[in-house]
């Protein structure tokens, strides 16, 4: 393990990371809760910590550059115009984007959606038309279709979930036969850790003349992602899940979808030329971010962009595969544990489970108690979780800081609650 | 752990008092708890002066959520309607015997959410009494 000069864990050439290093460069993880002891911080695919870079590269810009962008002609606009628009390179490069000018910010992936169904679902869907999507969905990919469906009267359809805990390819190839103008999936289930197969399921759309969303919300922070390679149309993720702050996220779509969409939103900096009589439209990006934007926030994910590729989005990924691995096999020991999903080679970055006799509140109050935090409920997949005959679950996700010794802590845990009831 | 899972609310939880439903309830309501899925139906049936005769409740939830309802139950048994309309959130608690952080509170509120209800038949009047 070496450093660079900004103190981050680099790997060299033959060595894997450093992984304890890596976790020292987050500040939270020192943090003792329940009058004292370790936090285990195992709700990463709600929401990740930060490591020190990000936090800093936000505080420096409000301490030293901080004035609108795209505005002032003064030093201090010009540098955070420089600043935000580099965190915009960093955050498309780290998707592989081919030009910034294709990345929108958005506040998280459900704007992202949201603003593909306003802006290019309001000006090309109708009667007669149809959306496939899927129950494996977050409510963000499915909420957004069902409001404007209820306006633009097309069919929505939705693939369903095998027993395995993959997307049905047999309906979803049926779907394809009825040539839907857009087909919408996650790139990893926040619920069952599946990853889908991005690339087959975009040719096989395409195929048919859909267009493709892809949800990275889960995708981003475990994998190394390529829209280029995908094939995809629109790819949208959240900067809080990857190392980024709250606020943020991007929206990538090819060129020309982008050019012919409407704005979504009006106002501010999305403007050309405003007269009485109406306005015409900035260029991409800036006709989809109207308003002063959260600058600091997109300062602060292109940081947690830079972060990841500094570290390797291969060896985030093969990290995450090895704790997601080695807690399925940990908990799949466990009588009156029943894992929701595929096996370990099929999913990525989390294990949602529940237990016998023991709610999955219940269980994360007790597990608690004990410094370790998993999220318990629907995890905004209420479809999902019906299709499984749950109305919860729990489930503990992992990140880059996480380790063997802390999935030892929550086996023992789910031990201890098995024992309570 | 002892405080929030004390011996009485895993008791309630595992044993729920009252669990099932009734025949011809005068007062009858269903409510879920979003935020985890919990869901809870409380039946009740009245006499000529309005004095509780029998209760059912049934549902999904977590340990606070039914042993809140299984307690609540035998607590209304032989009470008057108008003694039901004032019981507040600090009854609850008081009954429960726990401390309840801000999140599990509307665990621990839903049956007395899903009564009121049935009993007043508001929904407005518990989410400002309750929050």
């Amino acid at each position: 393990m070496t450093r660079n000069l900004n103190g981050r864990a680099v790997a060299a050439a033959g060595e894997t990371l450093d992984w304890a290093a890596v976790r020292s460069q987050f500040p939270i993880m020192e943090r003792k809760v329940q009058g004292g002891v370790q936090l285990v911080y195992l709700d990463n695919a709600a929401s990740s910590q930060k490591p020190a870079a990000v936090l800093e590269a936000m505080a420096r810009y409000y301490r030293t550059s901080h004035a609108n962008v795209h505005r002032g002609v003064h030093t201090l606009s010009e540098e955070a115009t420089a600043l935000y628009e580099d965190a915009r390179q960093n955050a498309g490069r780290l998707i592989n984007a081919p030009s910034s000018r294709e990345c929108v910010y958005v506040r998280n992936t459900t704007e992202g959606i949201n603003l593909v169904a306003g802006s290019w679902g309001r000006a090309n869907l109708g009667p007669g038309d149809t959306v496939v999507t899927t129950v494996m969905e977050h409510h963000s990919n499915i909420v957004p279709w069902q409001i404007l469906q209820a306006d633009r009267g097309f069919d929505l359809r939705y693939v369903p979930v095998t027993p395995e805990g993959n997307l049905d390819r047999d309906v979803f190839g049926s779907l394809m036969a009825e040539e839907p103008k857009l087909v919408c999936f996650t790139h990893v289930s926040n619920v069952l850790g599946t990853v889908n197969p991005v690339a087959e399921l975009t040719a096989e759309a395409h195929a048919a003349g859909a267009l493709v969303l892809v949800d990275g919300a889960q995708g981003v922070p475990h994998l190394p992602v390529d829209v280029q390679a995908l094939g995809v149309d629109f790819y949208v993720y959240s900067g809080h899940k990857m190392c980024g702050p709250t606020g943020i996220g991007l929206l990538w779509a090819r060129r020309e979808l982008l050019q012919a969409m409407p704005p979504w939103m009006g106002g501010g900096e999305m403007i050309r030329e405003v007269t009485l009589e109406g306005s015409r439209w900035n260029e991409l990006p800036y006709k989809f971010e109207a308003g002063t934007p959260a600058i600091a926030e997109a300062v602060g994910l292109g940081a947690a962009a830079e972060y990841l590729m500094d570290l390797g989005m291969d060896n985030v990924a093969s990290h995450s595969a090895y704790l997601t691995n080695y807690a399925y096999n940990q908990l799949v020991e466990i009588e009156g544990v029943h894992i929701l999903g595929p096996g370990p080679e099929d999913r990525l970055g989390l294990v949602s489970f529940h237990v016998d006799e023991v709610h999955p509140h219940d269980l994360s109050a007790i597990l608690d108690l004990d410094g370790v935090a998993i999220r318990a409920g629907h995890h905004c997949a209420q479809p999902l979780h019906r299709s499984l005959d749950l109305i919860a679950s729990a489930r503990a996700s992992f990140y880059l800081y996480n380790t063997e010794s802390e999935i030892d802590r929550l086996a023992a845990g789910i031990e201890r609650a098995r024992r309570i009831f | 752990m002892d405080q929030l899972y004390r011996e009485a609310i895993i008791d309630h939880y595992k044993h729920p008092r009252h669990y099932g439903c009734l025949e011809a309830p005068d007062y009858k309501a269903h409510d879920l708890n979003p935020f985890c899925g919990d869901e809870l139906t409380i039946e009740v049936k009245v006499d000529e002066d309005e004095i509780i005769r029998s209760v059912a409740f049934n549902g999904k939830g977590c340990a606070i959520s039914l042993a809140s309802a299984s307690m609540l139950m035998e607590e209304i048994l032989h009470e008057s309607l108008d003694e039901v309309k004032t019981w507040t959130r600090e009854d609850i608690l008081d009954m429960l015997g726990i401390e309840i952080g801000p999140v599990r509170m509307k665990c621990a509120l839903l049956s007395l959410k899903v009564l009121k209800k049935g009993v007043y038949g508001l929904d407005q009047l518990e989410e400002e009494e309750l929050d």
